[in-house]
């Protein structure tokens, strides 16, 4: 039987390092509603969302209550739009009102965030495809829980530069769309290289073509659990660094795992994955960038920085293959900055640069996340740096992303607010130099040679 | 049978073990097992039971324990085991 010390052990992993099921997250295919009109179309998406996910959010707080941990979130993903509308969207504007649908769909069943407001142009883009991407920044400024993404790469493709190049411009209209509001429409895209399918985590969810009809995905979190659990080794060597993080991975899946298969028995959907990434949020205590600290870093950014996020994503990973065996979606440590206040310092100290931050993404489970930079950066350098981190990920076959918000009207040093779990970010510094030829030239980067394995 | 845990943290005082077993009592839980302690200068205890004969239902019974713990100036929950099990128990 359970003892009293295990018992407290959990507890306090609870209550005061911040232990938390970050998301439960109802993926729901959208590919069987199909019609004639639009309006036949957003219909039937709106039916299949309320109805598939009618329970979601009281089958949270029950579970939530009876174990006495708390889920954050719930949310929901669904099959990328630009696939559902593209029989019925012939122009921008028509995705716009699926925009709208899918926000009153979230806000009717109570979840936060709905994700899949999305296309996968990793190789080419279909005119519905280059339809939904031109309407991205008119979608997150008319609604308020859609979230965006765009897969521009692959491994096994190479990069659409086209898309790239034209995803940089739509950053730039969404955050002027919202000028008034610190360009926080941005905050609800990322663009991705090898995207997963099954991902729970926001603003990157989207159901994947090849998933069941309905499924639950969970997304566990505790930045704080390893930190605190750190404290404790404080000066050892590296053997027992990783064999503490390994263990306090292991046990944050497990709860995972419990949720995981509890919602999916209430719910009567289908388990999908664990997620099993370190997310951190502005809350004091619940920072990767802390961790990093306590691993030995004056501040995230200094030298050593990659070598530790990566025994820190490798850890976390072993320790959560051993926990749960469908472990998928993201799993690693998120670094976004605006949401994580010691990487918010960092920055702010000039210690965290933006090319350190691309260094590390090299190592992490995502990439460039939630960084804020100067207003009047031109859509050409959002591009570069957008094709720089998916190049990235192509080569390294892994997934990466970038989620940059260019703060209109804003300039260096300054800070941008985007208030809740989005926190607030200092403008970073932008390499002033043009990659505007490199951006104009058109077409694709080819796959490369490590991609031929057949 | 369904089990879950409940513990009581706080400062000792009297008849803490005697109000909360009461409550049980009445509500039909049955108890499985107690230990108790002192950790970092509280009172610390833990109870193992079953709920599945139980009277009221889960939340109340949660809501109900965390209010007399409130009376006694203790922090009182009910947590269903399995979340223990599946951390420490491979």
């Amino acid at each position: 039987m359970i003892n009293i010390h295990e018992v407290m052990e959990t507890n306090e992993m609870i209550q005061k390092a911040n232990l938390d099921v970050r998301t439960i997250t109802m993926g729901i295919s959208l590919l069987n509603c199909t019609g004639q009109t639009l309006e036949e179309v957003s219909q039937r998406i709106y039916d299949k969302i309320t109805r598939s996910a009618q329970n979601l959010v009281s089958v949270g707080k029950e579970i939530e209550l009876q174990y006495g941990i708390p889920i954050v979130n719930k949310r929901i993903s669904v099959t990328p739009i630009s696939l559902v509308g593209g029989g019925v969207c012939k122009t921008p504007e028509d995705f716009v009102t699926l925009a709208k649908t899918l926000d009153r769909a979230a806000k009717t069943v109570g979840v936060n965030f709905i994700g899949g407001y999305s296309a996968l142009v990793n190789k080419g883009m279909t005119p519905a495809d280059e339809c939904l991407i031109r309407s991205i920044p008119k979608a997150l400024s008319e609604t308020d829980v859609v979230c965006s993404s765009v897969n521009v790469g692959s491994t096994k493709t190479g990069i659409n530069m086209d898309a790239v190049k034209l995803i940089g411009e739509m950053i730039r209209e969404a955050a002027e769309l919202t000028k008034e509001s610190d360009s926080c429409a941005c905050t609800k895209f990322v663009v991705f290289c090898n995207a997963p399918d099954d991902n729970p985590f926001m603003a990157g969810a989207f159901h994947g073509v090849t998933e069941a009809d309905r499924v639950i995905h969970v997304g566990v979190s505790g930045p704080g659990v390893v930190k605190a659990a750190l404290e404790e080794v404080r000066g050892a060597n590296f053997e027992i660094l990783c064999e503490t993080i390994k263990k306090t991975a292991f046990k944050i899946t497990r709860v995972g795992q419990l949720v995981a298969q509890e919602a999916s028995k209430r719910l009567d959907v289908p388990f999908g994955i664990i997620d099993l990434s370190l997310a951190p949020t502005p809350a004091v205590g619940d920072s990767v960038g802390e961790i990093l600290e306590e691993i030995g870093l004056e501040y995230a950014g200094a030298p050593g920085t990659t070598a530790a996020l990566a025994l820190l994503n490798d850890q976390v990973k072993k320790g959560g293959v051993m926990a749960s065996s469908y472990v998928g979606g993201l799993s690693g440590a998120f670094i976004p900055v605006s949401e994580d206040q010691r990487m918010i310092d960092a920055a702010a100290a000039g210690a965290l640069t933006l090319e350190k931050l691309e260094a590390m993404t090299c190592v992490c489970s995502v990439g460039l996340d939630m960084i804020a930079i100067p207003g009047d950066t031109k859509a050409t350098t959002i591009s570069g740096i957008i094709a720089d981190e998916m190049a990235l990920g192509m080569v390294n076959q892994k997934t990466t992303a970038v989620r940059i918000i260019p703060v209109i009207g804003k300039k260096e040093g300054e800070s941008a607010e985007f208030g809740g779990l989005l926190g607030h970010a200092p403008i970073m510094h932008v390499n002033p130099y043009s990659c505007d030829a490199f951006i104009n030239r058109g077409g694709r980067i080819p796959a490369p040679i490590h991609s031929f394995r057949n | 049978m369904s089990k879950a845990v409940i513990t009581v943290v706080g400062k000792d005082t009297v008849g803490i073990i005697a109000k909360v077993c009461t409550y049980l009592a009445n509500n039909q839980v049955n108890i499985l097992d107690i230990s108790q302690t002192i950790m970092q200068d509280y009172f610390t205890m833990m109870m193992v039971v079953d709920v599945h004969a139980s009277l009221k239902e889960f939340k109340t019974l949660s809501e109900e324990l965390t209010q007399i713990g409130e009376e006694i100036g203790v922090v009182v929950n009910l947590q269903r085991e399995e979340i223990f099990d599946r951390m420490h128990r491979i």
